[in-house]
């Protein structure tokens, strides 16, 4: 069964799409496209792909099922980051990447891209998926600015590491059943650098930004009444998980640490027995022995510590920025909430104020000026009841709001555990198996030496002997 | 002074020792088979205690006895099974036994006591003398020194060793008296020996310094390999976290949790599994360092050798310079600048009585000095004959011991790579239920 949004895009492709789709045709009905969108006149609108206004709750939910399985077989976008460049200007020196877009959905034009976009433009592209769509999970990006001891050399690793994260982050968002349908990300893929930038400039200005930005504030300060009981649950698990995982990403670097430092010494250790074997006669060779056991066993320390670096450390601190992530998406959730709350208390203090016969300021100033009482009243009860049909309105969207933001990250929560657990599990098994490759190798190493060694199995038992 | 192999016991004795010191003690088997005490005589030092006492400046101090058993070996094959002798020793006294035959036997080799102070520390390992781990490791090097001793050819034959394993008291009483503190050389007669020397044996120059290499190779090798010990127990040790954080973790999560938890436990083993690896490494390092001390025996024989050869380069040049003034006072051709022979030329010769009582006290000189040569002469050869036989005996123990050594540490690395393998294996095997 194919997911729901395959079949908005390519209904003609169910479960088979290829592995390798480059140099495949887009190759859609037009009509059958519409077919579906006409379901929804929303949609059939396309601001389902219009990012930069705040879309209907109700179509989202109800176009964008949430499916149990993303495997392999129904992808139809393979992303690559590659080829880091660097370019200098008379202003900054800065990298660029390669993004490789390879595709068969129906609302990029063609099947391959090709573009170069910087650290800036893939924030760029994170901050718009968030603003869109408040409550989901965006998979972090990696940090701006080198976390003291995470990177040691600041080019060749730094920039491979975060080529790599850049990599994993454009893939989950392309994994991501909504968040793959923004139009920013549509752009962000296929758009030049000239267009990239043109794209940029529009959008909400900077004074509404800056609104958005107060209201979150005065939301967050405020805080939320009644927080559902399900996202408290999440809440305290979000607190102990990122606990947990900061101590586990510590633990990890402190391992990688401790490690490079055995090296060191081990490094030292083998000429130890090379330099004794130019004294001996008889014992010479077998001193080589040791020393070139030694040395074989410090190479694959090296590699099992370089593993350690590129497979396991990076999906940790990946997972510490998560748990930001998630804390930072549940403030937002709450604020909608709190947003919404703050909106039915004004409600209910509107509804009080037109109920009860008060001696408001601007009734005692309208009987000095020498207005009608009764007319006076009659304007202000007209007045309370005209704010207080807006702020039904105004309440009912929010309701909405709030109602599509739960059901958003209900949905993507459960997502996120899943991939939480499958990036961790295949982390750590590859950890455990890299380890037990490297014991099994230093194993030969001295099994090979001591068959050398040996001249009769005998020899061992002469060692048991006391005199 | 008891005869030796007269010793027999009634009791039936049982052997108290526990799998690390049994363990420890095959490790002791570095020692030739079938040679003259150790045949007759089966040695062992068996425990070792605290004791409290009065030192020399009367203060109280706690110090360390070890336990020697001795049983005769006819009595154990003829099936009577008799309770060993024992007595009690400390380190002190290993230390006048082993300066006795030193200064008794320069020729030989002498096997080394172990350290007198841990060194070679890596953080862990403690420095403390009163640390059970060190005093264990000391009971086995001082059996160690028990069993080479009583195996070699010449030295298992001396009575203050025989006295030493089978009578407690009177023993540094009887070792004094042998007066041989006073025979010990003079370090500055030593050393001077040493510089003067002219036509020193070229196979114990070479082999002075084959001792200097090996004391600093083996020296330099145990340093590093200390510092390795170190940063493994570290690596190691810092596994351990991982065992708390999992376990914290899968309290949190529903379906991980259980491999979590597993995989927490293997993560504790881990950790915990350094210490007895590195436990089994201190042995090696002894068996090294026993060879480290073995180094300077090696070259005290060396320098001994330089000793009698200058002594009688000395006694020769000596002898040598007598004959020459006998000459000169004979014929009254002076050869030599002398002040003598200044002064009478300025002031007159000698009487005729004076020159005779200085010529017949010349001939007795160089009739003793004759003698003094011919001593010396052979005293050199003989060392010279006697050192190179045990130096080729402990050229050839030393070669099997290493070698046993270097393939032991080769075992021991590969029961490390074993235990990593069985509990990362077992990890994976968790991290799969997660």
């Amino acid at each position: 069964m194919s997911r729901t949004i395959d079949a908005v895009v390519s209904p003609t492709q169910t479960n088979t799409i290829p592995a390798d789709i480059s140099g495949q045709m887009l190759d859609l009905d037009e009509d059958d496209d519409l077919e579906v969108f006409s379901k929804d006149s929303t949609l059939a609108e396309g601001s389902m792909f219009n990012a930069s206004m705040q879309t209907s709750p109700g179509s989202m939910v109800n176009q964008c099922k949430f499916e149990e399985d993303e495997e392999g077989d129904s992808k139809d976008i393979f992303i690559t980051v590659d080829n880091p460049e660097s370019h200098v200007t008379a202003i900054e020196t800065f990298i660029t990447y390669r993004v490789l877009t390879k595709t068969t959905r129906s609302e990029f034009d063609n099947s391959e891209y090709e573009v170069r976009r910087r650290y800036q433009d893939f924030l760029w592209l994170k901050g718009k998926l968030e603003e869109a769509h408040s409550t989901l999970i965006v998979h972090p990006l990696p940090e701006k600015f080198v976390v003291k001891g995470m990177v040691e050399r600041f080019n060749g690793d730094f920039i491979e590491t975060r080529r790599k994260a850049l990599h994993k982050f454009l893939n989950r968002i392309a994994d991501h059943p909504i968040l793959s349908c923004s139009e920013d990300f549509k752009v962000f893929l296929s758009a030049q650098a000239w267009e990239l930038t043109t794209y940029k400039k529009q959008g909400p200005g900077f004074l509404s930004r800056m609104g958005e930005t107060v209201r979150a504030v005065a939301n967050s300060v405020r805080g939320v009444k009644n927080r559902p009981e399900e996202f408290n649950a999440i809440q305290e698990y979000v607190e102990d998980f990122s606990n947990k995982i900061s101590s586990l990403d510590k633990v990890t670097q402190r391992i990688v640490k401790e490690q490079k430092e055995y090296l060191e010494e081990l490094k030292e250790y083998g000429p130890t027995y090379t330099l004794w074997s130019g004294s001996e006669e008889e014992l010479a060779e077998q001193l080589k022995g040791v020393a070139g056991c030694i040395e074989r066993c410090c190479k694959e320390t090296e590699e099992q510590v370089g593993h350690l670096s590129d497979t396991l450390v990076p999906v940790l601190h990946e997972y510490v920025l998560c748990a930001e992530t998630l804390k930072a998406v549940l403030r937002r959730r709450d604020n909608i909430q709190a947003e919404f709350e703050a909106k039915n208390e004004a409600l209910a203090t509107k509804k009080v104020d037109r109920d009860t016969e008060s001696s408001d300021l601007g009734f005692v100033w309208g009987s000095l000026l020498g207005k009608n009482p009764e007319e006076a009243r009659h304007q202000r009860q007209e007045r309370l009841d005209g704010e207080i049909e807006e702020l039904k309105e105004e309440i009912d969207k929010l309701e909405d709001r709030v109602e599509w933001a739960n059901n958003a990250l209900k949905g993507d929560w459960g997502r996120w555990q899943r991939s939480m657990r499958g990036d961790l599990k295949s982390a750590f098994l590859s950890t455990a198996e890299k380890n037990v490759d490297y014991y099994e190798k230093c194993l030969a190493v001295w099994e090979t030496f001591l068959l050398s060694q040996r001249t009769e199995p005998s020899e061992e038992t002469d060692r048991d002997n006391t005199p | 002074m008891a005869d030796a192999g007269n010793k027999e016991s009634a009791t039936i004795g049982g052997d108290e020792f526990t799998n690390t010191e049994l363990e420890n003690n095959k490790n002791n088997t570095m020692v030739q088979e079938g040679s003259t005490l150790l045949r007759r005589m089966e040695i062992s030092v068996a425990e070792a205690e605290k004791r409290t006492g009065k030192n020399t400046v009367n203060m109280q101090e706690i110090f360390t006895v070890y336990l020697i058993e001795t049983r005769s070996i006819d009595a154990i094959t003829e099936g009577h099974n008799p309770a060993p002798d024992s007595l009690w020793r400390r380190y002190s006294e290993f230390e006048i036994l082993r300066n006795y035959l030193l200064v008794t036997y320069p020729f030989i080799v002498v096997p080394p006591l172990p350290e007198k102070r841990a060194e070679f520390v890596w953080h862990k390992l403690s420095a403390d003398n009163m640390d059970p781990d060190f005093v264990e490791r000391r009971r086995v090097g001082l059996e160690n020194f028990l069993l080479r001793v009583a195996s070699h050819s010449v030295l298992s034959n001396d009575k203050i060793l025989y006295h030493f394993l089978t009578e407690e008291h009177r023993w540094k009483e009887v070792v004094y008296e042998t007066g041989f503190q006073a025979k010990a050389d003079s370090r500055i007669k030593a050393l001077s020996a040493t510089f003067r020397v002219k036509n020193p044996d070229k196979r114990f120059t070479e082999m002075k310094h084959y001792s200097d290499e090996l004391q600093s190779l083996t020296s330099q090798l145990l340093r590093v390999r200390a510092r390795v010990a170190d940063r493994l127990y570290g690596v190691y040790k810092v596994h351990g976290n991982y065992g708390r954080v999992f376990s914290e973790w899968s309290a949190l999560e529903k379906e991980m949790g259980d491999g979590l938890q597993s995989a927490g436990h293997h993560m504790d083993a881990y950790a915990a599994s350094v210490d007895d690896i590195l436990e089994e490494e201190e042995h090696y390092a002894d068996q090294l360092k026993e060879y480290l001390f073995y180094a300077e025996a090696l070259r005290a024989v060396c320098r001994k050798h330089e000793l009698t050869q200058y002594e009688l380069e000395m006694a020769s040049s000596d002898l040598i310079s007598k004959k020459q003034q006998r000459e000169e006072l004979a014929t009254g051709m002076v050869r030599t600048f002398s002040f003598k022979g200044m002064t009478n030329k300025l002031f007159g010769q000698e009487t005729p009585e004076q020159r005779e009582a200085k010529l017949s006290l010349l001939e007795e000189q160089i009739v003793q000095g004759e003698e003094t040569v011919t001593e010396k002469t052979v005293e050199c050869e003989e060392y010279v004959k006697g050192a190179w036989v045990d130096m080729q005996r402990f050229k050839e123990q030393k070669d099997r011991d290493l070698r046993e050594a270097l393939i032991g540490y080769a075992i021991m690395q590969i029961s490390m790579c074993k235990k990593g393998i069985q509990v990362w294996t077992n990890a994976k095997e968790c991290f799969h239920k997660m």
